[in-house]
């Protein structure tokens, strides 16, 4: 029998309803000290409202959290801070025009009264949390100039200075590079090592081998079962996730190539660091662009879209030479773009799924300026179709929808276009398994259909499943291009770290 | 279709308060329908051209506040332009282009050089005020000839043209908004700017757009306050932006961008158009008149908080 304290955290048959859907339904969870507790399930599954009631930020409405043994009457985000729990979501939640110094101090020094601030002990804090946890990052640093690593980097010292007992790590890896990963891991091995017990969420099934010991499935709401990692397989868990098989996860199918739609010859834009491109995608072929984060993957999408137009080079679109110095130039001769932060660049969450289907057609769906909206509702109505988009209605706005649902909405509207080319930026980021296979598919399909596809993706399964031909960059240049056949996670992973071609093979 | 009236609450909630105003002077004071009714929304008619104006500057994510100033120039140019003998057509024609050039300044600033609209437009509020006081000294433009006064149609039928002339111009903007491509793109320029300029849409351009039809419509705004009267002048634009702003936003339109309807507008501005003029005959009290508009607002703007606080706790 383990003992009471052994269980640092106890969440017994939690209910949560909003409005009249059940988010959450007789759920249990149990973390014990030192444990890395997975917590897997499709979107919507209720992930995040069991680590809302958990943090306090949502009150449950039946059952019961207990922390090392004692039931906690009242949460709320003060109090289950006291209480030894942090939580390091998605998009770290900091001041960016503070210093890391002054952003920790805010979270750990005690705000009551009217006191100095001892800047030099603040600092030497900071300093000293920063080196625990091996992060080469400077206190004085403004937040906004860290990147997204770092930030996330940041706020585990936080947690680590607030003596966090509990730590929810919600998607920590999404816009973490595989070595961005290894440290992280390495790090979660240091706080494991210490007694901290971790809930970890995440959509990669390959890391939750790694670094989980136990893992909790959620479906529609309910607790499907907890099973000891390393007695499950990741067909399994897909299975208890999806409740269905799945025939693979990475469906490319191959489709006969066709004549070269878009090439580039010694492409660069000083401005975003990137040189001497050349690149060449065919009808019918999806190119993935492999690459640490910083690569300068996201760069090029952008040159070939317009936004940082290109100053040295050429681009071939079927053989002519076009120039492309907008986003409107790039919309005109056929070039698709579904950006990666789609929160922030792609949907416009308060209009409706129609509008945003439609938004980059609207000439074709006006005459004469005047909008057609039967025309609109029979596109939208196409899209929501064809790809299983899941909406309450046609004219529910954006925010409304789950995030593989706005992605979806996203696809369409370039879709729409009737696109020559299309450039898919991190097309799976934060989507579920289900959610996953299906817009695999859907690219497949695509690619079938004529349509030539540039694929960024950080998850080297999915470049490795779903690429004909993988480009490899590094350092703002392509370090090497090879066939789906010749192509490893191990050689594409070298090349991504800087190793030249030939140690790559050999 | 819960849903449309889910859609348009505020625009029916701003409506049913102006009716019951309306209910109230009808039982209390029914002599405001004989005598002050129309006046009422003669005077109103050039604060709705210009809150048409402001809609979509406020949709598009931005700020006019140089609408006074704007209305001042058009104003005096048409009283002057009426005087040198031109014909009707020809002043009104001339005085849109003088308010739209002074939009396009205003546009070229904000979304040709990127500058923040709030200070652009402080600035050129001033501007246009003092470069007026500068050539007019403060004159104002009398002995304007008979054709240009209620557009010489003498006052009863004049004032049916002006009430007419803007609830045309809503007409005629809300139908735009809706069902026109560049309202569409107004509105998505306004919700998002880089997702608009990701989808081809040319978000300078919507807004240099945007800037030169408010001063257009600030033209005709004043051309119908001046026909009012024998002289023009040179101050009748103070305050307007605030009056216009105000009735935009109790109409609902979120001064963050994105969201908001002609509809609102128009109950807005009937709205505040119509409270001073109820409280002289409900009290017979003036001064309290501009505490209870002000008033109107901070509800107005409350309720949008509590609204969106419910939605956050979802």
């Amino acid at each position: 029998m383990k003992s009471a304290a052994d269980c640092l955290l106890k969440l017994s048959s939690i209910s949560k309803s909003f409005g009249g859907a059940r988010a959450l339904d007789d759920v249990s969870l149990e973390l014990k000290s030192g444990e890395v507790h997975a917590l897997v399930g499709e979107n919507g599954a209720g992930k995040s409202t069991l680590i809302k009631i958990v943090t306090g930020a949502v009150e449950a409405d039946a059952g019961s959290i207990r922390i090392l043994g004692q039931v906690i009457e009242r949460n709320g985000p003060s109090i289950s801070r006291k209480l030894g729990i942090a939580a390091i979501y998605q998009q770290p939640a900091l001041f960016p025009d503070l210093t890391v110094a002054e952003n920790l101090g805010l979270r750990l020094e005690s705000p009551r009264g009217l006191r100095f601030i001892r800047w030099g002990k603040r600092r030497e804090t900071a300093r000293r949390l920063l080196e625990r946890i091996g992060a080469e990052i400077s206190p004085d640093a403004l937040v906004r100039e860290l990147t997204m690593p770092q930030q996330q980097l940041v706020e585990i010292a936080s947690a680590i200075g607030g003596d966090a007992k509990i730590l929810i790590l919600d998607e920590p890896t999404s816009s973490l590079t595989e070595r961005e990963v290894e440290n992280l891991f390495r790090i979660i091995g240091q706080l494991r090592e210490a007694g901290v017990g971790m809930i970890y969420i995440s959509h990669r099934m390959d890391e939750l081998a790694k670094v989980a010991g136990r893992v909790t499935v959620l479906r529609d709401g309910k607790c499907v079962g907890t099973r000891a990692m390393s007695e499950v397989t990741t067909g399994e868990l897909i299975h208890m996730m999806v409740g269905r098989e799945l025939s693979s996860v990475f469906p490319k199918t191959p489709a006969t190539l066709g004549e070269s739609v878009l090439r580039t010859s010694n492409l660069g834009c000083s401005e975003s660091g990137v040189s001497g491109i050349d690149l060449e995608v065919r009808a019918g072929e999806i190119v993935g662009l492999a690459g640490l984060v910083g690569a300068g993957r996201s760069e090029l999408a952008r040159i070939l879209f317009g936004l940082t137009p290109a100053d040295a080079g050429q681009i071939f679109l079927r053989g002519e030479v076009v120039r492309i110095d907008s986003p409107s130039d790039a919309v005109r001769l056929g070039i698709a773009y579904v950006p990666e932060d789609r929160r922030r660049y792609g949907v416009i969450l308060d209009m409706p799924v129609t509008s945003n289907t439609t938004l980059a057609i609207l000439r074709r769906i006006s005459r004469g300026g005047l909008l057609d909206f039967a025309k609109e509702r029979e596109i939208t109505e196409t899209f929501v179709q064809r790809l299983g988009t899941k909406t309450p209605s046609l004219d529910s706005p954006l925010a409304q929808l789950s995030g593989g649902n706005q992605q979806k909405v996203a696809l369409a509207r370039w879709l729409a276009t009737e696109p020559a080319v299309i450039i898919l930026d991190e097309p799976t980021q934060g989507v579920d398994v289900g959610g996953k296979a299906e817009i695999h598919r859907l690219m497949s399909e695509l690619a079938g259909k004529g349509l030539a596809v540039i694929m960024i993706s950080s998850e080297l399964p999915e470049i490795l499943g779903m690429s004909d031909r993988i480009a490899v960059m590094h350092g703002g240049k392509i370090v090497g291009v090879m066939n789906r056949a010749e192509a490893t996670q191990e050689n594409v992973l070298q090349l991504a770290l800087g190793h030249s071609a030939r140690e790559a093979v050999a | 279709m819960s849903l449309a009236i889910g859609r348009y609450k505020r625009e029916l909630s701003v409506a049913a308060a102006y009716c019951a105003l309306l209910a109230l002077l009808a039982v209390a004071a029914p002599r405001f329908f004989q005598v002050q009714f129309r006046d009422t929304w003669v005077s109103a008619a050039p604060t709705l051209v210009v809150a048409i104006g402001m809609t979509l500057v406020i949709v598009a994510r931005h700020i006019d506040i140089s609408v006074g100033s704007q209305f001042s120039v058009c104003a005096v140019a048409a009283g002057l332009l009426a005087k040198s003998g031109l014909p009707m057509p020809v002043v009104v024609t001339a005085t849109l282009i003088v308010g739209a050039m002074m939009g396009a300044i205003n546009g070229w600033l904000v979304a040709g050089l990127g500058l923040p609209s709030i200070v652009v437009t402080l600035a050129t509020m001033v501007i246009f005020r003092q470069s007026l006081a500068w050539a007019r000294q403060g004159e104002l433009v009398a002995n304007v000839p008979e054709g240009f006064q209620w557009f010489g149609h003498g006052q009863a039928a004049g004032q049916w043209l002006v009430i007419a002339a803007a609830v045309a111009m809503l007409a005629i903007f809300a139908w735009g908004s809706t069902w026109l491509a560049v309202g569409r793109q107004v509105y998505a320029v306004g919700s998002d700017r880089e997702a608009a300029r990701l989808a081809g849409i040319n978000p300078p351009a919507v807004v240099f757009g945007v800037f030169v039809l408010m001063g257009g419509l600030v033209g005709l705004a004043a051309i119908l306050q001046s026909v009012r009267f024998a002289e023009v002048d040179p101050k009748s634009g103070e305050g307007l932006e605030l009056q216009a702003i105000a009735a935009v936003v109790v109409g609902g339109t979120a001064i963050a961008g994105g969201r908001g309807t002609m509809l609102g507008s128009l109950v807005g501005v009937a709205l505040l158009g119509t409270i001073g003029a109820a409280m002289v005959f409900l009290t017979s009290e003036a001064q309290w008149d501009k505490a209870i508009q002000g008033i109107i607002i901070l509800a107005a703007v409350t309720s949008d908080g509590f609204s969106r606080r419910r939605k956050q706790v979802l």
